[in-house]
């Protein structure tokens, strides 16, 4: 089918309304990424065989391609609680599916509609029957994740059915493109990437540039570890993405938008390309989109694995074909980006708000979040949390509201120790923030930034200078070589930080790592050398004491960094086996048989073998 | 020497992206692909064929962290390192495939080529951490134990 006019879209929306909304009992077993490695695909294949004879029922995977007329949606975000069974339209969901428990649900709810109550979500003695009922959903306000696990994500007219294309729609027949800048402006949309820069004013720069050979790009190079909010909408609304970013491309004059997509999603790449012929073939996408003077071409680009191509200027450079590497500004992207031409660079996230905002309008945008940052953002919430996963929540909720109410609190018994936000360029938050309203701003006062939007909590048994030292062993090994305060420093840094939990540290070392950090942030060329000391910074200041314990009293309270652990056999439990002694490669250990055996501190490597071998766990480390 | 097959392959690659200096990375990416390497001559011959100098080839090659101009095992394990995977102690994980296979920081793949062991910064999969990957299959909340399983089962798979 291929639509002339909005006449044919609008007809199209009718028709796939009807279609979706024809009800029968559909099964929907989670296929995202998490869910199927958890074992869902057996799940699908068992409940598919149940229903094979029972033309009423329609079990769906949602995600893989299994068979054909089976519909493939993403992923719910309740990654911990997978696999995952939705059964509609009673509404009910179900948590860790296990192949057995196929028959039962089967004969009990898709033919009788009764639930089995062990397999809902519990907590606190209560049952929740509905996804929706459940605190983890309950505590979200799911816009831009909105479709995502609800529809098709490989199907278009599924898009459509719930809205889709309305805004492009909107633009192309209801407004000028001043109105469509204006509005996007007005609604004060901030880049989800990391910065935060109000895409409005973005897309206006590059509207005003003489040179009208002009380019729209899309990063969804989601390269802090820690973060999976870009993934999940590639997989689970691609359409919404490519909505935003023709909506962007109309408003800017631009013929051809990239997307830039990591290596480590083959899935995201498939589904978007999918995508991309879909809206081709609706001419939603093309020559003359629905019959206007619109002209777009879309490019899928995929990275190779470097994390610095995450920066706008070295995304351009790596889509051309060169090192990824970044460049000095200005000129800026909207003036000289890709192929040097004036530019929109924004991520996916920020793409996939736009159609929201241009559908209800900036007022309506505006009264989500707070004040100076409208809207919501996702999160990955993730490290030990009991409910691990992809949420999205009003700007401006507390860490308390998400760790403790969405997140369902700590996992263990180990108490709060911070959380780690926006990935190797963020700080870290501790107790004292937890109330504190997540925006762009406020954040920023706590040398922390929201970044890309992961969160990685961290309880008691966190080492917070080994913290340190993985993100900077990352922003090292990530360091694309080209400014010298980046190659140097962080290196520089590294090594101080490798010295410090080898418990070699000395006195001079905090005052020569606080210069360096803070020479790196002034002085690196780009927006990920000058942020990547951020973790130490942030750290030095939080948590200035256990950096003086590793160095002073050579202690590790987290009891996490090796060469700091002292292992020590209590006398209590130990049978005098003799079994730590001979796997003792130092020979450190010693001891009559049949008593109680003793460590030489002195000799001991720390290597743990004898914790490792020990039978009657007569063996502890003493921080 | 490469057989001619190699080169027969480069072409049609090059023929799907056009011989142009922007396709240079994409062209990389599917004969590695194919080969689960990059083959030093091929790459010279894309260079020659989409009008690149040849240091220009190699010093994109080299820049990504994707491109092995070694050959790769049979099964390409990677374990995740990333923030989450890392403080749901990821790193004993990679610790004992490494010693279950004889292999160390330098060695990543193993003498007969069956397995090849790497280090990933994030795999996305951060809700079921730690995970590791084997030929792109996720693998959930690994243990030392449970890894070592994974390894002996497929090294079990293969000789049957």
């Amino acid at each position: 089918m291929f639509l002339h006019n909005r006449e044919e879209l609008q007809a199209l929306r009718q028709k796939a309304e009807a279609e979706l909304h024809r009800q029968k009992i559909r099964v929907l077993i989670c296929a995202g990424t998490g869910c199927i490695a958890s074992g869902s695909k057996e799940i699908y294949e068992k409940m598919h065989n149940l229903a094979e004879i029972n033309e009423n029922v329609s079990v769906e995977f949602e995600g893989e391609v299994p068979h054909p007329e089976i519909k493939k949606s993403g992923c719910h975000g309740f990654c911990e609680m997978g696999p995952l069974m939705r059964i509609e339209p009673l509404g009910i969901l179900y948590i860790k599916v296990k192949p057995e428990d196929c028959e039962e649900i089967y004969e009990k709810t898709v033919c009788q509609g009764q639930p089995i109550e062990r397999l809902l979500y519990h907590k606190d003695g209560q049952i929740y029957q509905s996804e929706e009922s459940i605190p983890f959903y309950a505590g979200q306000m799911r816009l831009v994740l909105k479709n995502c696990g609800h529809i098709d994500a490989e199907n278009i007219e599924e898009y459509i059915a719930v809205g889709g294309y309305a805004g492009l729609e909107k633009v192309l027949f209801e407004m000028t493109k001043e109105e469509g800048l204006d509005m996007i402006e007005e609604a004060n949309l901030r880049g989800r990437g990391g910065g935060g820069f109000p895409a409005g004013k973005k897309w206006k720069q590059v509207a005003r540039q003489k040179e009208t050979d002009r380019y729209v790009v899309c990063n969804g190079d989601e390269g802090d570890p820690g973060a999976f909010m870009d993934r999940s909408i590639m997989e689970g609304d691609p359409h919404k993405m490519l909505e935003g970013m023709l909506i962007a491309s109309y408003l800017t004059g631009a013929q051809n938008a990239y997307i830039y997509v990591r290596a480590e999603y083959p899935l995201a790449v498939e589904r978007l390309r999918i995508a991309i012929a879909q809206a081709e073939e609706l001419g939603l996408i093309g020559d003359n989109v629905l019959g206007t003077d619109f002209c777009i071409h879309f490019h899928i680009n995929r990275g190779a694995g470097a994390f610095v191509c995450g920066e706008g200027s070295a995304l351009t450079a790596s889509i051309e074909g060169n090192r990824g590497m970044p460049r000095v500004k200005p000129p800026r992207t909207v003036e000289h980006g890709l192929f040097n031409k004036p530019t929109v660079l924004n991520n996916v996230e920020t793409y996939a708000n736009v159609p929201m905002i241009v559908t209800n309008g900036a007022e309506w945008y505006k009264s989500i979040g707070t004040p100076g940052s409208p809207g919501t953002k996702a999160f990955a919430l993730t490290g030990n949390v009991n409910n691990t996963g992809l949420i999205e929540v009003p700007m401006g909720t507390t860490l308390r509201t998400i760790i403790y109410d969405i997140g369902g609190g700590l996992k263990g018994d180990a108490g709060f120790k911070g959380v780690q936000i926006g990935g190797p360029s963020g700080g870290c938050l501790v107790e004292k923030h937890l109330d504190i309203p997540l925006d762009f701003d406020s954040v920023k006062k706590y040398d922390a930034i929201i970044g890309s939007g992961g969160l990685v909590v961290m309880d008691e048994n966190t080492c917070m200078v080994e913290v340190a030292r993985f993100f900077m062993s990352f922003t090292q090994r990530e360091s694309c070589g080209k400014c010298v305060p980046c190659r140097e420093g962080t290196k520089r840094m590294l090594e101080i930080l490798e010295k410090i939990v080898a418990g070699k540290g000395e006195e001079s070392d905090l005052a020569e790592l606080s210069e360096l950090a803070e020479m790196v942030r002034a002085m690196a060329l780009c927006g990920l050398g000058k942020s990547a000391p951020l973790p130490v910074i942030s750290t030095l200041k939080t948590f200035h004491e256990e950096y003086e314990e590793h160095i002073r009293d050579k202690k590790c309270r987290a009891k996490v960094c090796s060469a700091l652990r002292k292992f020590i056999i209590n006398p209590e439990f130990c049978i005098g086996c003799g079994k730590c002694a001979r796997n003792c490669p130092a020979g450190a250990i010693t001891g009559v048989k049949k008593q109680p055996h003793t460590i030489n501190n002195d000799l001991c490597i720390k290597c743990g073998a004898c914790k490792d071998n020990c039978s009657f766990d007569a063996i502890y480390i003493e921080a | 020497m490469l057989d001619q097959s190699y080169y027969t392959k480069t072409d049609e690659i090059i023929e799907h992206y056009g011989p142009k200096a922007a396709s240079l990375i994409p062209i990389m990416q599917d004969i590695q692909a194919e080969y689960r390497y990059l083959p030093g001559e091929l790459l010279t011959y894309v260079a020659s064929k989409i009008g690149v100098t040849e240091a220009k080839a190699y010093s994109v090659a080299t820049f990504y962290e994707n491109f092995s101009f070694e050959p790769k095992g049979k099964y390409v394990i990677k374990v995740c390192d990333g923030t989450a995977c890392h403080v749901r102690k990821s790193v004993p994980v990679k610790e004992a495939l490494m010693k279950e296979l004889g292999l160390n920081a330098k060695k990543h793949t193993t003498d007969d080529m069956m397995f090849t062991i790497e280090t990933v910064s994030c795999l996305g999969a951060c809700g079921l951490a730690p995970v590791m990957t084997v030929n792109d299959e996720v693998h959930p909340k690994m243990t030392p134990d449970l890894a070592i399983e994974v390894i002996q089962n497929l090294k079990k798979g293969g000789a049957e």
